[in-house]
């Protein structure tokens, strides 16, 4: 997984609540075996009109915003399916950073294992922002995650919390697989007992 | 966890399955079972292979094909998408590089992957059940805790058989009182995600109660699981009771014999204690329930059927009219309007949310005797194989295609707009899947999320219908 350590990039403004994982990217695209390539489809059916061509209303089609590398939204981003395929077209795409009051459970979960950081700012802290953005490729926002901070054009900062294993992993670019692996023993012992207490949790037959 | 504290039936199937805390408070969590698909696994088993890892424990991990197959006699000569039938044939390969065991797409235990679980008795109370899918949140209805996961965590759980996990917060939704005439399950959630807000159950996991549940039957039940997602907790259950164990009996992969009668000893200690604190609780009395339907592009736009589109005024500040002023453009719908004046083009009956025998009863219950409107396109997709040949077995296919139904073979269909089954921009759909965000049917696609006698009774009115003013003529 990359790591994500500190950005300062330009923030494209998305004022919308309910950013839902069918808006990121609709499950027609999801046919792709791979984990690359997904950002060309990212916010497809905003991105492109019917016959195939740009809406230049959509923000990601304007400059600068065709380089952003954080999105700001509104509450509950990200929410709906389970598809990973949300983060690695954000990723794809050049967005590492997404701010918004709140995010959905998965979408959240699914970020940090994909170098992108998710950041829980209150409302009216989002609010500002996004005017930020909307002045464009001058006023770039930094996230510093080490020290917990996003900066805006201003100089003023703003500390978000993150949880400090997630924080670990991501600041590191750990994959937790070979972390959860060191405990295998444990995982060993309790399946011992599993299979004595509940018997008829073991084995599919087809 | 002191011995004597009250916990929830969440704090009790969770504890039970904590191999280890790490010192952050983040729990490793044992997986019970391992459901997967076609979409969400590619990059899992490939992760995998990079990493030389295999899955460490097979017979706990149950694959199957549902979201990409076409539910039109064409799957029976192969995929016609060669990108969908490349995510098939990965999965077929994985399945056999790695010993898990997938049921084959032409099987007539093939079916909607959150069907399929319950039905062939594989998902069973008490268990960690995870999938890379949202709405595995359906298998809390056996009193399980169920969740969906991302393709990362996929790939963990085959390496591992544990997830690192935070344990959620408890909420219970509490239902009292009969349900009134023309109510179901999907009703009872509708109107749970229209208090709640799609983003109510957040970092939450919902324990549904009260004697309306405990009235409900398992499909019923798995229908309020189901949509928990839709209301941002991750998780619903419902605590097992006689009604659980009657279903499970005799189900061909659930336990059997002694086996069952000690697993159903301990499937009773697992009901909240009382005194269970939760961290939410939300109370609806059943009378207040009135057959739902969705109006705009969020779960939580929802109305009874007798009401209207909401007004702008009912939008508290600039950010949220604008969003409003959006979903009627959207949507083609006008403030004010009368919900029933809105007419359809397509009716899709399936989805994981609605697709069992029960859910194609009661469909048919309203559609015998009467007929699709001219124009209207109407698809009735079962859950799975068997569900399909108990339908046909009660004659329910006939019912239906006498009544101008389409009677198709079991998928995802037309939730997702991933396979053929999909709506064209600007069309209009009551259907009984559980999303009816932009474009989630096909783009463009404009839905009303609503039960399955709702959804026949659109059909046959040709417009968002009242299920009241369609029942049955005589009994089936």
């Amino acid at each position: 997984m990359q790591a994500f350590t500190t950005l300062t990039g330009i923030a494209a403004p998305m004022p919308r609540a309910n950013v839902d994982t069918d808006q990121i990217i609709p499950a027609r695209f999801l046919k792709s075996i791979a984990r690359t390539g997904f950002g060309k489809n990212l916010f497809a059916n905003f991105r492109y009109r019917p016959d195939g061509t740009e809406n230049p209303d959509f923000v990601l089609n304007q400059e600068p915003y065709r380089k952003a590398e954080v999105l700001i939204a509104y509450e509950n981003f990200g929410c709906g399916s389970s598809r990973e395929h949300a983060p690695w077209a954000l990723t794809d795409f050049g967005i590492r950073c997404v701010i918004a009051p709140d995010f959905a459970d998965i979408f959240h979960n699914n970020s940090f294992k994909n170098g992108l950081l998710p950041v829980k700012l209150p409302r009216a802290v989002c609010e500002q922002l996004i005017e930020d953005a909307k002045l464009g490729g001058n006023a770039r926002v930094t996230v510093d995650l080490a020290r917990q901070v996003v900066i805006r054009p201003s100089g003023e900062e703003i500390p978000f919390e993150v949880d400090p294993l997630r924080k670990h992993l991501l600041l590191n670019g750990l994959d937790d697989i070979g972390q959860t692996l060191e405990h295998v023993s444990a995982i060993d012992g309790y399946e011992a007992k599993q299979k004595s207490a509940q018997p008829w949790l073991g084995g599919n037959s087809l | 966890m002191a011995a004597d504290k009250p916990r929830t039936l969440f704090d009790k199937i969770w504890d039970a399955h904590v191999v280890e805390t790490l010192p952050d408070g983040t729990a490793l969590l044992y997986i019970d079972l391992h459901l997967t698909h076609e979409v969400t696994t590619p990059q899992a088993f490939e992760g995998l292979r990079q990493a030389g890892r295999g899955i460490r424990r097979p017979d706990l991990t149950l694959g199957v094909i549902d979201h990409n197959i076409a539910t039109d006699a064409s799957r029976y000569s192969g995929i016609v998408d060669p990108e969908s039938r490349l995510q098939v044939e990965t999965l077929e390969q994985n399945a056999a590089a790695f010993g898990m065991p997938l049921i084959p797409l032409l099987d007539k235990r093939q079916g909607i992957v959150h069907v399929i679980g319950p039905e062939l008795g594989r998902s069973l109370p008490g268990m960690t059940i995870v999938c890379g899918d949202s709405h595995t949140s359906t298998h809390g209805a056996m009193g399980a805790l169920a969740f969906g996961i991302g393709t990362s965590e996929v790939e963990h759980v085959l390496a591992t058989q544990t997830l690192l996990q935070k344990p959620a917060k408890n909420m219970r939704v509490l239902v009292e009182g009969t349900l009134p005439f023309g109510c179901t399950g999907k009703d009872i959630t509708l109107a749970v995600i229209g208090r709640i807000g799609t983003a109510g159950g957040t970092g939450h996991v919902i324990e549904y109660a009260g004697d309306t549940i405990r009235a409900l039957d398992m499909a019923g039940r798995m229908t309020l699981c189901n949509m928990s997602i839709e209301g941002g907790a991750r998780s619903g259950m419902v605590a097992p009771d006689e009604t659980t164990f009657a279903y499970i009996r005799g189900r061909p992969m659930a336990p059997k014999g002694e086996a069952l009668e000690r697993a159903i000893a301990y499937w009773r200690t697992l009901p909240s204690d009382p005194g269970a604190v939760f961290d939410r609780e939300v109370k609806l009395a059943a009378s207040d329930i009135a057959p739902q339907v969705t109006w705009g592009t969020s779960p939580e736009d929802v109305a009874a059927i007798t009401g209207t589109v909401p007004g702008l005024e009912t939008a508290g500040d600039e950010a949220r009219r604008a969003q409003l002023q959006r979903k009627y453009e959207y949507m083609g719908l006008t403030p004010g309007q009368r919900l029933q004046e809105l007419a359809v083009d397509v009716v899709f009956i399936g989805s994981c949310t609605n697709s069992r025998i029960e859910d194609i009863r009661a469909a048919a219950a309203i559609a015998k005797g009467r007929k699709v409107a001219t124009g209207v396109r109407a698809l009735v997709v079962p859950g799975s194989g068997l569900v399909k040949e108990q339908a046909e077995a009660e004659g329910l296919d006939r019912i239906l295609s006498e009544a101008g139904f389409e009677w198709r073979e079991p998928g995802c269909s037309m939730c997702l707009g991933m396979n053929p089954d999909k709506l064209t921009p600007g069309q209009r759909s009551a259907s009984t899947s559980n999303r009816n965000f932009e474009g989630r049917q096909g783009p463009g696609g404009r839905t009303h999320l609503l039960s399955p006698g709702m959804a026949a009774a659109a059909a046959i009115a040709g417009h968002l219908a009242d299920v009241r003013d369609y029942q049955p003529k005589e009994t089936l």
